[in-house]
């Protein structure tokens, strides 16, 4: 019982709240689904009731719709363009999506919707999706000028565009692995930091005394993990601009 | 759109890869596989991620993207009627300081000229004054010099008469005779000549 209140892995366990079937699957309404639809809830409601009033002046929290607004499209016409801007929805989802399970997942005892690679290789395949549908729709058969770079010898190129295809195709498992990857370690270490506080506490005088010191870890550790919420959507929606800048020009 | 397109490429592979492990008898719950590689919870998260998502995305999409979007264009659009009407109130203000400039200019150079021109009314007719007193003046002097130059005359002829006289009185005490009037008055004239 108590080794297992340590495990630090017993944070990602799924478990299934409303189970469902469908044709041979399991499609339960997991914990995981719980906190994929707290995240949308809790996005969905900021940014709806932030800005009902539609003040010309903005309050605090419409302004922090308003600056995450126009954070992502700035970044998305920078990287990508004016033409870019018919993505501005999507981007702005993704990284709305990835930011608050992010923040969400930092509650104790709340799940992390991105500490899953299935759901973070969702949505970075859901991105590359978009990008080789989207490259095939414009330029047909050009959006493979994608993988032959201009200026390069002709003796180097089939070396350069199999450089370039191996790295397209390892976007989607980067992009993924990234984000999870760093969700998961951030987690991990909070819960270990954690456990050592209530192991150390069970020792006795002692003990609690040295406590202390991963009780500090844990705190600055949280500090950390809020930057990483941040800095992983923003990451994963920078990426996803550049990417998609691939799709709208894929000359180089 | 996007979202199920590229949904259904994904969900294909991970789908067969749970059929594979339903027909081996994987248990569901495995206990000790890492959470995150258990692949029997994959269609499951995948379906309500897609569900999730997709829900916000066309939410964002429909309500608040174009609301955030409006309200943003809305205080451009303000601000830059706002910076347009300052800037018509200013060069109307400009006209008006310019306009009042111009007037005080032309009232200066209209003062300026009433000025001058009095100056030159004042200067013109002390002048005139001046040339009358001036020319009465020389007249009166005229007169005076004539009458007396005609004083002098009369009083040099008048000389010529006492020295006359004085002479025939002299000579008649010294010679005690009398001399002709002609000869004195020859003599006199000689030694005033």
């Amino acid at each position: 019982m108590a080794a297992d209140k340590v495990d630090p892995i017993h944070q990602f366990q799924i478990h299934p709240i409303i189970p469902i079937h469908i044709g041979g699957y399991d499609l339960s309404f997991t914990n995981s689904a719980l906190f994929m639809l707290a995240t949308v809830a809790v996005a969905a409601a900021f940014l709806y009731l932030s800005t009902s009033s539609r003040s010309l002046v903005p309050g605090r929290l419409q302004s922090v719709s308003e600056m995450a607004y126009e954070f992502v499209g700035n970044m998305l016409r920078d990287a990508a363009g004016t033409q870019g801007m018919k993505f501005f929805p999507f981007v702005f989802s993704l990284f709305m999506f990835v930011l608050v399970a992010n923040l969400l997942g930092l509650f104790p005892y709340f799940f992390t919707v991105t500490s899953h690679i299935i759901v973070t290789f969702g949505l970075a395949a859901l991105v590359i999706g978009t990008v080789v549908v989207y490259g095939f729709m414009k330029h047909g058969l050009g959006f493979l000028k994608l993988f032959v770079p201009h200026g390069v010898p002709v003796y180097l190129l089939p070396l350069v565009v199999l450089i370039e295809v191996i790295s397209f195709v390892s976007r989607p498992v980067s992009l993924s692995v990234r984000l999870f990857a760093n969700m998961l370690a951030g987690h991990i270490t909070l819960k270990v930091f954690s456990g050592f506080v209530v192991s150390l506490s069970a020792l006795g005088a002692v003990g609690v005394a040295g406590s202390v010191l991963p009780l500090a870890m844990a705190v600055a550790l949280t500090a950390l993990e809020l930057l990483v919420a941040f800095l992983q959507a923003y990451v994963f929606a920078v990426l996803t601009c550049m990417y998609l800048n691939d799709a709208l020009h894929p000359g180089h | 759109m996007f979202v199920t397109s590229a949904f259904a490429q994904e969900s294909a592979p991970a789908a067969t890869e749970a059929d594979t492990h339903a027909a081996t008898g994987v248990p569901a719950e495995a206990h000790g596989t890492f959470p995150p590689f258990n692949p029997a919870t994959y269609p499951s998260q995948l379906v309500w991620l897609a569900i999730t998502f997709g829900l916000f995305y066309l939410f964002l999409k429909r309500v608040v993207m174009p609301r955030v979007g409006g309200i943003i264009d809305v205080r451009n659009d303000r601000i830059t009627q706002d910076l347009d009407h300052a800037a018509r109130l200013k060069s109307e203000a400009d006209a008006a300081v310019a306009a009042y400039e111009q007037e005080l200019a032309e009232a200066k150079g209209k003062a300026n000229a009433i000025g001058q021109q009095a100056n030159d009314a004042a200067k013109a007719e002390a002048e005139a004054a001046r040339k009358t007193i001036e020319a009465a003046l020389d007249q009166k002097l005229g007169e005076a010099e004539a009458r007396i130059s005609s004083i002098k005359a009369n009083a040099m002829k008048e000389v010529g008469a006492i020295a006359e006289d004085t002479a025939s009185a002299i000579v008649e005490a010294l010679v005690g005779g009398k001399a002709s009037k002609a000869e004195i008055a020859a003599a006199v004239k000689s030694v005033a000549g």
